[in-house]
């Protein structure tokens, strides 16, 4: 359920929305449920509203963890 | 056509300010005038000045094939094209997946009241230039209009012609296990560039259209590649919908490598944003071609040295399978079915 | 796209596979109940049951806001498209709902009623300014994840003094739901639902945050894995969880810490509490009677309230006789334990709701998971076809 995808602010416009670039498509969308955001920050969206933040760091550590397993286990990379 | 006649008898078509009225399909002088005006010129062959209501062709060599497409679209202009540069392409490749060289189309359109003549003689332009283009002639046509509010500004049906060179047999149902699946690139396009364009979702993105004539690829391919079993142009339905019609039609199965199929970034992600899968939305300069192993190479080479080849890539096998299925080896090393699809696909929130 | 394709990486996933196989114990079960569609749906999409091993067993939860929609809902809401210059917007997952009678929105547009899909809550406002002449009506569904944007256009419609738009409110709440499974006589009463574990929403969690699910992990001492919606999150909370399992804890984890924190989105939650209560009882399809488990418009906010408005009385309707999707939304039977599955009830002519939504059970297992003839659900790596 409740489809949201990351997308990243490209810039802040009027009236609590925001144009955000997600994969080469660029949309407006409403952000007035985040208290702020900014140019470069990455927000997951769900018809047609943010939600929430995406915070960078921790899906890196997320990533290094899934990779890391994959060496505990002796593979290869 | 010069004459001695006054010609300021006639006020001429008001194409910039002018509307579509009751008239324009009436039978009466301004029916007349605009297929003179519009029709006529924008189409500009003899048959269609010869100005009788059928056409006469001379008798080709080999055997016909015809199709028919009715064209219904919103919005009509759409980035890519429009309604009457993909009237022509729809019908040209339903033609040419027979391995025909298309020879002539018919152009119907029903027209709504009200529909600005300007908007028309856009799509009319864009029509000619797309058959010129294809070099194949619309030699025949009629024009209706209905009540405003009975029609969507403009639906056009065509119907093509066109003759199956001696030794083709394209057919979907010759497929085999162990043949090849290819398309000639990547998938989901043409849906994406209409949808970015509705209200409500409309988005930016630089997907254009693929709607293109694919008559003049197929040909090259035949060329080269002379065993080719099937070609389906995957539209409404997408490919999902061409592979489940192929498998049914040669009662095969088919495997697709999720990892071979090209598509575009964009439209992966307008299709993330949206809810949909791009297997299941519509191409209009697409195909899929169908070949024995042996013939890959000759088809691929063939597709990629074609301007509406250059994706092209080999996407999966015919194997044997009871149950006529189509199915997907995920890049995970799963398998999943590749379903028809349920009624129309929806944007959706979960 | 970014932070999406590196969770889908095919090569990762058969490395979190391979330890998920290591680390499970070939003496017990893992029953493992997705709650979300999503996850249903990732589950299949991607044929994650074939990389894991037979011990981890997948129950699939209410979790998908279409699914848990009774039909008594879908019967309103095509009462007011049938009113006389009213527009009914609804998101696209509703228009296909069985309601009785053989009606669905769909249909009852071909009839003549005026039914929109929309894409956001935003866009059936707007449609509501630019036609002051028609009543619009918003047919607001989902858990908490769609909530809070429904609140935003409440307080927008009146903040743009808008008299012709109101607001049908269906939104549902996922605590409730497993609360209410967990409180079932069939998890109780071990046995016939054995159920170990939960995968815990994401987008949801994104907007309540993991807290509200401590609740349920020490109550019922049942370990929770707040997980992502892409396949390495699925596999990497299947990991967790059976970390959890064979060490005998039972605690909410969070692997999608990349977007859930503790508290949530409370800006999000602050505009849904101004505008939505709680609902002292409603039903939900499967389930039944949820006492606490729907939300509706507040008095303040009455004028946009389509149940005022339109004076709507909800009448509870049965499901059709031989559809199990209340037995399969509460993890009782898996489709193909239903007898109309995939003969009567397809996703061309759906009987119950699990076979409408993309994310339903049903439709799953139907649209990704039918070449294994129809046996599948938990297929065994033999029933599984592989293709040479």
């Amino acid at each position: 359920m409740c489809l949201a995808v990351p997308v990243k602010v490209v810039e802040c416009l009027d009236d609590g929305q925001a144009l955000i670039d997600a994969g080469g498509v660029s949309k407006a969308i409403d952000v007035s449920l985040l208290e702020t955001v900014a140019p470069g920050d990455y927000v997951i969206v769900h018809v047609g509203f943010a939600i929430n933040r995406l915070d960078t760091e921790e899906a890196e550590r997320t990533l290094a963890m899934i990779r890391e397993l994959g060496l505990e286990l002796g593979e290869s990379t | 056509m010069s004459s001695n006649v006054k010609p300021g008898y006639v006020r001429p078509v008001d194409f910039r300010r002018g509307i579509v009225d009751l008239a324009h399909g009436g039978g009466g002088r301004a029916m007349s005038q605009l297929i003179d005006e519009l029709f006529r010129r924008e189409f500009d062959n003899p048959w269609l000045d010869q100005g009788n209501d059928n056409a006469l062709l001379a008798r080709p060599e080999g055997r016909l094939v015809m199709a028919t497409d009715s064209h219904v679209v919103s919005p009509l202009f759409f980035p890519g094209g429009d309604i009457g540069s993909l009237s022509v392409h729809g019908t040209l490749n339903d033609v040419a997946m027979s391995g025909a060289r298309p020879v002539a189309l018919s152009a119907g359109f029903i027209l709504e009241e009200g529909f600005p003549l300007a908007d028309l003689r856009r799509i009319v332009q864009s029509m000619a230039a797309a058959a010129r283009d294809a070099g194949v002639p619309v030699v025949t046509g009629d024009t209706k209009v209905v009540e405003r509010g009975k029609g969507d500004g403009v639906f056009i049906n065509t119907t093509g012609i066109g003759v199956v060179p001696e030794g083709v047999h394209l057919s979907g149902d010759r497929a085999r296990p162990g043949d090849a699946i290819l398309v000639n690139g990547t998938l989901g396009d043409h849906g994406v560039a209409i949808l970015s364009q509705r209200e409500g979702l409309s988005f930016g993105t630089g997907i254009v259209s693929d709607s293109a004539a694919l008559h003049g690829l197929v040909a090259d391919m035949l060329a080269n590649a002379p065993g080719l079993r099937c070609l389906r142009d995957p539209t409404r339905g997408g490919l999902a919908a061409t592979l489940n019609e192929l498998a049914r039609q040669s009662q095969v199965g088919l495997v697709v490598e999720e990892d071979a199929l090209p598509v575009r970034e964009e439209v992966k992600a307008a299709c993330e944003l949206l809810g949909l899968d791009p297997l299941y939305v519509a191409n209009e300069g697409k195909l899929v071609a169908i070949c024995p192993s042996g013939e890959v190479e000759a088809v691929l080479g063939a597709l990629r040295a074609h301007p509406l080849g250059r994706d092209a890539a080999v996407i999966g096998r015919v194997v044997e399978d009871p149950h006529h299925f189509v199915r997907m080896e995920t890049s995970f090393g799963g398998a999943r079915n590749v379903d028809w699809l349920a009624g129309e696909q929806l944007p959706r929130i979960c | 796209m970014k932070y999406v394709d590196e969770f889908r990486d095919g090569r990762l996933a058969r490395r979190l596979a391979a330890a998920i196989a290591e680390e499970t114990r070939s003496d017990r079960r893992y029953h493992i109940m997705e709650f979300c569609g999503g996850h249903t749906h990732a589950i299949s999409r991607y044929g994650l049951r074939d990389l894991l091993p037979d011990t981890i067993r997948f129950i699939h939860g209410p979790g998908c806001p279409v699914c848990v929609l009774p039909i008594g809902c879908i019967d309103n809401a095509i009462e007011i498209a049938r009113h006389p210059d009213t527009v009914l917007c609804t998101y696209g997952d509703t228009l296909r709902v069985p309601a009785s009678g053989g009606i669905s929105l769909l249909k009852a547009k071909a009839a003549g009623a005026d039914v929109r899909m929309v894409y956001s809550a935003m866009d059936a406002l707007a449609l509501a300014e630019r036609h002051p002449e028609r009543e619009v009506v918003f047919f607001a569904i989902g858990f908490e994840t769609t909530t809070p944007p429904t609140a935003v256009v409440v307080q927008a419609a009146e903040a743009r003094g808008l008299t012709n738009f109101s607001v049908f409110c269906n939104h549902v709440l996922t605590p409730a739901a497993i609360q209410n499974i967990l409180e079932s006589p069939e998890v109780r009463e071990l046995g016939t639902v054995p159920l170990d574990a939960f995968i815990g929403p994401s987008h949801v969690s994104a907007v309540i945050g993991s807290r509200p699910y401590e609740y349920f992990a020490e109550e019922y001492q049942k370990p929770v894995v707040i997980s992502g919606f892409e396949p390495l999150d699925v596999l990497q909370s299947v990991l967790m969880l059976v970390r959890q399992l064979n060490e005998g804890r039972f605690e909410v984890e969070n692997q999608f810490i990349r977007a859930v924190n503790r508290d949530g989105n409370r800006q999000a939650q602050r505009r849904v509490a101004e505008v939505f209560e709680l609902r002292k009882s409603s039903e939900w399809r499967g389930l039944g009677e949820v006492p606490y488990g729907a939300l509706r418009i507040r008095e303040r906010y009455r004028d946009f309230d389509a149940e005022h408005r339109f004076a709507l009385r909800y009448r509870s309707v049965a499901d059709a006789k031989a559809c199990e999707c209340g037995a399969i939304l509460r993890g009782l039977k898996q489709p193909w334990d239903c007898k109309v599955f995939g003969t009567v009830c397809t996703p061309e002519n759906p009987i119950g709701s699990c076979m409408v939504s993309a994310e339903g059970a049903c439709s799953a297992y139907y649209t990704y998971g039918r070449f294994r003839d129809g046996r599948a659900g938990q297929p065994t790596r033999e029933e599984v076809i592989h293709v040479q």
